[in-house]
């Protein structure tokens, strides 16, 4: 297929595609070194205890091992910092690389080996023993607080947004609706553990992470204060990467370590985590429990919401930090008027795995929150759930529309939308009136059935700025550089698409540069859907600078104006003339060779930078309907129908936007039925196998249906666009919960995800349905 | 710590490797063969990143032995495509979109083909219970059934 | 999660595999078949044996046949081996029926039902479905060979009448008489994944009464067990939804379950409860 004008919004296929189905990708784990040593952590077994004796001897004596670390190896590296920077009430809590004197989860790294293969160093790993007094343990985030360390509570700290009068709106109001709802634990737990591997270039005195993700770029910067290097002598390789999620890509334990090792050794140092590793030591997410108060007029106007959560963090802070419950406070109100509000999030570190962002963090948490809250209000007010969130909808015309909050330090403004508009399409597609008779009928015959939904409004291409760089071979080949990265969702092929759009080429003889710090000096990376938003403009940006050379130097060339030329498949034409003299860009590329003698004075190469810079995010919107039914003899869940609406602003692909909708659905699905992280009361992991983590299958996903809508393109950027990796999965949770208890014919009852079956029948039991 | 000198034969050709007993013919795929498409995904039989075809049959190659694949034709990702014309089902699976990260697409790949080649008329229930064999956590499976689906009818097609 | 080290035999007849056994069992050295169970808890390292003894290669243990009203089974016959059609009669509608529950289709080419028999995991379909027919396993080491009933086989989770020196060479299933009713329906959470309750059923149906009823419970408690009261219950019954109801009912007062920090006691009476009418209707459908 070859394609000029008009790339953007073509579902073409993918160029990351060939190597991928033919075996030839190359993931962290498929890159090795020569003299290379595998790195195999020794974890803590315990979930809270003091470090009495670690005994390392036999470990070291095992044929084959090399090293054996402890927290006295690396006494020189501090504690992990965070991304942004420093945070001053946090800075006691960080973790260090490996435990020092105490033991707060089980997972926590404890030592390290260091042997020639990966079985050996498993091998040693078993020989190294811990011994431990144990202390008691806080497995929930709403218990009462402990010590984390002498003086310092396990509540780290406290987050608070807010605006109005809420106490005044509270003592006004006709009514006020009160629930107490939770959230469970789970994560993106990607198909591809995590692995690193440290190289240290001793020739050149360059020292390289590969496997590196999401945001090599900021954390080159946050790896060169590490060991004290400038980040010119420091790198970081992003491989084919099996699935990021939020949770790949932060610097964790492991990534300092081989990099330590690797300059300390002089030998590559590859350290590849397997599933159970990955279950009790990558970040996890989502676990909040929020007591949310609604104060509403007698139409159900929503005066004030109060809105006090408790968030499980695990043991440690993370590289977020604060994140995850600052987002939680600023993104709750979504699509929804709202008169007065005050969040309070307690901030709790408890003896389980650290927790950080998973797609659409503080989004699916408070997604099912705020929505599970208007299904309350619409009962106790006798109106439908959908004439609730319809009267409380924040208008078009009201757009752009800010509220006194903040979320990723960014104040909360929308840009655009029509969220009453994107309802309407929902409905119609799922046809909400017919149904309503339709389930009627089903109930009087006994069944368990219901439909539920849900509104949300996302946040996507956080800025500041991004750049990139576009040049043109003399053999007409184009090379887009960025600072972005590719988790596995299309990257190249957006940035390709863009690239040829401007460039008027086909977007199959573009390479994309991404993940690689050595060939761009800033990069945003992909976190918080903000690459397509963010670098695609940087790439458009640049390649509209490259078009405009190329057309001056042809125009020169052909003896006529810039402005009556034009790129067709790759060559500059006369637009009044396409079968007339042409000249590739290849050709110019070739003219302007430092040494060309026709480069006419202009600055050499066909090549230019590119930058894009915003003031605020983008908010991209949309809705989603559920539909189930109950067994209700074993409370088994089946998704019936499935509709999900979202409005991307402009789709640069919208085969890939699908793909990213219905990607996330089934791990939001996940959320909603199926997976979480347990823990026994000892604070031991009980989800440590993928027969016990329960990733949905094939067999568990219902047909979905849907709608992309392109009604509201972003205001804040040339293209018009908003991100579309995280509309797939906020609202999951939100909108089957609702359509559990429309099902159950009870209001208030659920109010907690995920629902699994064995939870259901409780409440059916206890219901006597 | 006993090495063993075996040779395995994947995709036609034969591999003189030196393992330890212990090492899962997933690994040595991996690291004796080079043949990295094969990709580990959880290392305890759940997942399917690592499906190959063993003799006909498609297998997890992290619950066997390298060992015990000597004497077993073996057929991974590399194999699927004839030189630079890809399989039916890789073609597939790049038009409808069947993959987003790639990790376990090879796993995919090959569970599609070894039940394909044994059944190429399957019915879509048979289809979608067999797929459910392995985990996807980026595409939510709709577009590979599709590409299955299309790759079945032009395999079909072509025989 | 790589196993442990372990030294690896691989015997080319059954009497060279006992032998070796009875060497190496002492030292806990383990049989592999299939390994679709042994090399996942070998991953874990929850299971380290120092000696692997392969039975991959020996002749003769691949038979799947029926002779004297018996089906016998050998120790390399695949899950996959039971498909549709593979044996006729209602025993064979029956192994179809639950081979297509047993985890997921690349498992069950290379799993074996002796296999599932010697790991004896209480969510085991194979295990129940030997407990509802009766079967007999047929167990060799050095000293020679002995037949266990499974009725007697199965002493707690995971734990058998199966000595460590002996291997599981064969495992025997009367055959259903003609016209034997069959239903087998388990409860998972994701489809192949352990069952937390299965329940097994065969009857006969004659003038209008259930004869011969057969009702098992499994994945519900330590190991597959047949509940003679409720087949006493059965006996004679008319076969309706209210016998059903009845049955299930019993069953679940039985019942001595499975409980731990995920799975409630209560929970898996409640889906026994509700298992066998749909085991009963599947039967009788």
């Amino acid at each position: 297929m070859t394609s000029t004008k008009g790339a953007i919004g073509q579902p073409l296929t993918r160029i990351e595609d060939p190597p991928l189905v033919t075996g030839r990708g190359r993931f962290v784990a498929d890159i090795n070194f020569p003299h290379q040593l595998h790195m195999r952590i020794v974890r803590s077994a315990h979930a809270h205890a003091r470090i009495l004796s670690i005994s390392t001897q036999a470990a070291l004596a095992l044929p084959g091992v090399y090293a054996v670390w402890t927290a006295a190896d690396i006494a020189e590296i501090g504690p992990i910092d965070f991304r942004e920077g420093k945070i001053e009430k946090l800075e006691p809590y960080r973790q260090p690389v490996l435990a020092i004197d105490m033991l707060r989860y089980v997972g926590e790294p404890v030592a390290a080996i260091f042997a020639s293969d990966a079985y050996i160093a498993e091998d040693a790993a078993d020989l190294v023993e811990v011994h431990v007094e144990s202390l008691p343990v806080i497995i929930a985030a709403d218990a009462p607080t402990g010590e984390f360390a002498p003086g310092l509570s396990t509540e780290a700290a406290i987050v608070a947004q807010g605006f109005g009068d809420v106490a005044e709106a509270f003592a006004n109001a006709h009514a006020i609706v009160e629930l107490d709802l939770s959230v469970g634990r789970h994560s993106g737990v990607p198909l591809e553990t995590r692995g690193a591997i440290g190289r240290y270039d001793t020739a050149r005195d360059v020292l390289e992470l590969h496997g590196a993700a999401k945001v090599p770029h900021k954390n080159r910067e946050s790896l060169a204060r590490v060991f004290g290097r400038g980040t010119t002598g420091l790198h970081l390789f992003e491989a084919h990467v099996g699935g990021g999620f939020g949770i790949r890509g932060e610097i964790y334990p492991e990534d300092i370590l081989v990099l330590a090792a690797a300059l300390r050794f002089e030998r590559a140092v590859k350290w590849i985590e397997d599933r159970r590793e990955h279950l009790i030591a990558a970040n996890h997410s989502r676990q909040q429990r929020h007591k949310i108060r609604a104060a509403v007029d007698e139409k159900g106007t929503l005066l004030a919401i109060e809105n006090e959560f408790w968030h499980d963090q695990g043991a440690y802070p993370r590289t977020h930090a604060l994140r995850v419950a600052e987002t939680t406070c600023g993104i709750l109100p979504g699509p929804y008027h709202l008169g007065a509000y005050k969040a309070t999030g307690h901030y709790r570190l408890t003896n389980k795995t650290p927790a950080a962002t998973y797609r659409a963090p503080g989004r699916y948490e408070t997604n099912f929150v705020r929505e599970r809250l208007l299904d309350a209000i619409a009962v106790r007010l006798g109106i439908s759930r959908i004439d609730v969130r319809r009267q409380n909808l924040i208008r078009k015309e009201e757009m752009p529309y800010a509220r006194p909050l903040c979320v990723l330090e960014d104040d909360v403004s929308y840009d655009s939308g029509d969220y009453a508009g994107l309802l309407d399409k929902s409905l119609a597609a799922i046809g909400w009136d017919e149904l309503q008779d339709e389930l009627t009928a089903r109930r009087a015959k006994g069944e368990l059935v219901g439909v539920g939904l849900a509104l949300f409004v996302e946040k996507s291409g956080l800025g500041p700025s991004d750049g990139a760089h576009v040049r043109v071979d003399t053999t007409g080949a184009i090379e887009v550089i960025t600072g972005g990265a590719s988790v596995g969702q299309g990257f190249e092929t957006v940035m390709a698409q863009v690239c040829a759009e401007a460039l008027g080429t086909d977007y199959k003889r573009i390479r994309v540069i991404h993940g690689r710090t050595d060939r761009i000096e800033y990069g945003i990376g992909a976190h918080a859907s903000r690459a397509t938003v963010m670098t695609a403009n940087a790439v458009h940006a640049a390649a509209l600078l490259v078009r405009e050379k190329a057309l001056t130097l042809a125009g020169e060339l052909m003896q006529c104006e810039p402005a009556l030329l034009d790129i067709v498949e790759g060559n500059v034409v006369r637009r009044d003339n396409g079968a007339g003299p042409s000249i590739s860009l290849g050709q110019i590329a070739h003219h302007l060779r430092p040494a060309s003698p026709t480069r006419r004075g202009h600055a050499p190469g066909l090549a230019s930078d590119g930058w894009f810079e915003t003031a605020h995010q983008t908010y991209p919107y949309g809705n989603q309907i559920a539909q189930v039914s109950l067994d209700r003899e074993t409370g088994a869940v089946k998704i019936e129908r499935y509709v999900i609406a979202y409005d991307i602003g402009r789709a640069i692909n919208p085969l890939l936007v699908r793909g990213q909708i219905l990607g996330g659905f089934v791990q939001g699905l996940g959320g909603a039925l199926y997976e979480e992280f347990l823990y026994d009361a000892n604070g031991e992991p009980l989800s440590v196998t993928f027969a016990d983590y329960l990733i949905p299958t094939l067999a568990e996903v219902p047909d979905v249906h849907v709608i992309i809508a392109e009604d509201a393109p972003s205001t804040r950027n040339p293209l018009g666009i908003k991100g579309a990796g995280e509309s797939g999965i906020a609202a999951v949770g939100a909108a089957i919960a609702s359509a559990i208890e429309d099902a159950l014919g009870v209001p208030g009852v659920i109010t907690s995800i995920p629902v699994t079956p064995q939870r259901l029948k409780r409440i059916l039991k206890d219901n006597r349905l | 710590m006993t090495r063993h000198d075996i040779t395995l034969h994947v995709n036609g050709r034969r591999y003189d490797i030196c393992v330890e007993p212990r090492k899962t013919l997933a690994d040595a795929l991996r690291d004796d063969c080079g043949l990295t498409g094969t990709h580990l995904g959880c290392e305890h039989g759940v997942c399917g990143a690592c499906t190959i075809i063993a003799d006909g049959e498609t297998v997890r190659a992290c619950l066997m032995f390298a060992i015990q694949a000597e004497g077993v034709e073996l057929r991974t990702v590399e194999g699927l495509a004839q030189g630079n014309e890809m399989h039916p089902l890789q073609k597939a699976f790049v038009e409808h979109h069947g993959l987003q990260c790639g990790y376990c697409t090879p796993g995919f790949l090959m569970l599609a083909a070894g039940v394909l080649e044994k059944n190429p008329t399957i019915g879509d229930e048979e289809l979608r219970d067999i797929l459910a064999s392995n985990l996807c956590r980026c595409t939510g499976y709709e577009n590979i059934v599709k590409a299955v689906r299309a790759a079945a009818a032009e395999m079909g097609a072509a025989q | 999660m790589k196993a442990s080290a372990f030294i690896y035999h691989r015997p080319e007849t059954i009497d060279e595999a006992v032998r070796l056994l009875g060497e190496v069992a002492p030292d806990d050295g383990r049989v592999i078949a299939g390994g679709q169970s042994l090399v996942p808890i070998m991953a874990f390292r929850m299971a380290r044996p120092p000696h692997l003894i392969d039975i991959n290669r020996i002749a003769g243990l691949d038979r799947l046949d029926t002779q004297d009203g018996w089906l016998r089974i050998g120790a390399r016959v695949r899950h996959a081996a039971f498909h549709e059609g593979a044996i006729a009669g209602p025993t064979g509608a029956l192994l179809a029926h639950v081979m297509r529950h047993i985890a997921h289709h690349p498992i069950r080419t290379r799993g074996t039902f002796c296999g599932s028999l010697a790991h004896a995991d209480p969510a085991s379909e194979w295990c129940a479905t030997a407990a509802a027919l009766d079967g007999v396993l047929v167990a060799q080491s050095t000293q020679g060979t002995r037949e266990i009933a499974v009725r007697d086989y199965f002493e707690a989770v995971m734990t058998t009448a199966l000595r460590p020196d002996e291997i599981l060479v064969e495992a025997r299933l009367p055959l259903l008489p003609a016209g034997t009713l069959t239903g087998f329906c388990e409860f998972s959470r994701r489809s192949g994944d352990f069952a937390i309750a299965m329940v097994l059923v065969t009857l006969r149906i004659e003038e209008g009464r259930i004869v011969a009823p057969r009702f098992t419970i499994g994945g519900a408690e330590a190991f597959p067990r047949r509940l003679a009261e409720v087949e006493a219950l059965l006996t004679g019954a008319a076969p309706d939804m209210a016998t059903w109801r009845v049955a299930g009912d019993l069953a679940a007062s039985l019942l001595d379950p499975l409980e731990d920090s995920i799975t409630s006691g209560e929970y898996r009476r409640d889906l026994v409860r509700a298992l066998a009418p749909r085991a009963f209707q599947q039967a009788c459908a």
